[in-house]
């Protein structure tokens, strides 16, 4: 008995010090998920935030159809990668809108002259404040909201050319 | 070419946070006060167990990132549109999870983080007891 219990600080440190290997070797993951998956979006009414395309409430999430809602903006690098892959989602039928976040009107007609516009609605979100609605925390990302306005699913990052596919299926289950 | 790398690493580190923020000047509220000192302590307290979405190690109080600026901003909208601080704080955690908040909940999950101080206590009792009543016998 007591030559086991010799052995137990090592053991406790050796499961210690393997514990926080595991910590620090497994890749640390910086995304942070929206908890509001499953709820109704929020609602909000947003001016247009470019003179032409028309501005996005949640009423118009909530017509029947399912929407991908893209938060953006021109000032964004990775939302310019990001740009063909909602092209071709929005040339695939998906009705896609776009909130931009800290835009202005200028600088956001440049980005579309440039990167093309996919966007049914832009609404401007002058102060993130539709973005933390939907539990954004950066740009890109990208929410699939379904006819009836509830949040199907979020995707953190650029919208990559592989994941096209899995988006389009995505929003045409959200009916 | 040494001159070259060096004029590269500064226009690299002069041009990084431009493509990382909007040029857009910070929310009003971000950066002021409430007029009314009270609520303004309120919103304080509020802000500085609110964790910064975006450096992660910050509250909002103390971070200088554009979101935090605006997640100030919405605090401060709010208590001095009279809700309540634990209210918003009980918002941005149905939007980020328990993980936003720097006051963690009792829970299923964080029993332990706040039982454990009063297990080490019981151990060490323990344990000191035992010690003692070998010395002795």
């Amino acid at each position: 008995m007591k030559g086991q219990v010799k052995w137990l600080p090592l053991i406790l440190f050796i499961l210690l010090g393997a514990a926080l290997t595991y910590g620090l070797a497994k890749p640390d993951n910086h995304n942070i998920t929206s908890k509001m998956i499953g709820a109704s979006a929020p609602s909000f009414a947003l001016r247009p935030a470019v003179p032409g395309v028309p501005g996005l409430a949640s009423a118009d999430l909530a017509n029947g159809k399912p929407h991908l809602v893209n938060i953006f903006a021109s000032w964004c690098v990775p939302c310019v990668a990001e740009a063909p892959q909602l092209k071709a989602i929005a040339d695939a039928g998906v009705p896609v809108v776009g909130i931009a976040v800290r835009d202005r009107p200028e600088a956001l007609q440049r980005f579309l002259a440039r990167n093309g516009n996919p966007f049914r609605a832009i609404g401007a979100d002058d102060a993130s404040q539709v973005q933390m609605a939907f539990g954004s925390s950066g740009v890109p990302e990208s929410f699939v909201v379904d006819g009836k306005g509830m949040i199907r699913q979020q995707t953190i990052g650029p919208i990559n050319p592989e994941d096209v596919p899995g988006v389009i299926a995505a929003v045409r289950e959200a009916k | 070419m040494r001159r070259l790398l060096l004029a590269a690493l500064i226009v690299g580190l002069a041009a990084a946070p431009v493509l990382a923020d909007s040029d857009m000047p910070p929310a009003p509220l971000a950066y002021t006060q409430l007029p009314d000192a009270r609520q303004e302590a309120q919103a304080q307290a509020l802000m500085q167990t609110i964790r910064c979405l975006v450096c992660q190690g910050q509250s909002i109080a103390d971070s200088d990132a554009e979101l935090a600026g605006d997640m100030r901003a919405m605090v401060r909208a709010r208590i001095a549109a009279g809700e309540k601080p634990e209210a918003i704080r009980a918002w941005l955690v149905r939007r980020y999870g328990a993980w936003v908040s720097y006051e963690p909940p009792l829970d299923r999950t964080t029993w332990l983080l706040w039982a454990a101080p009063v297990l080490f206590v019981l151990i060490g009792l323990l344990a000191a007891r035992r010690s003692f009543r070998r010395r002795r016998g």
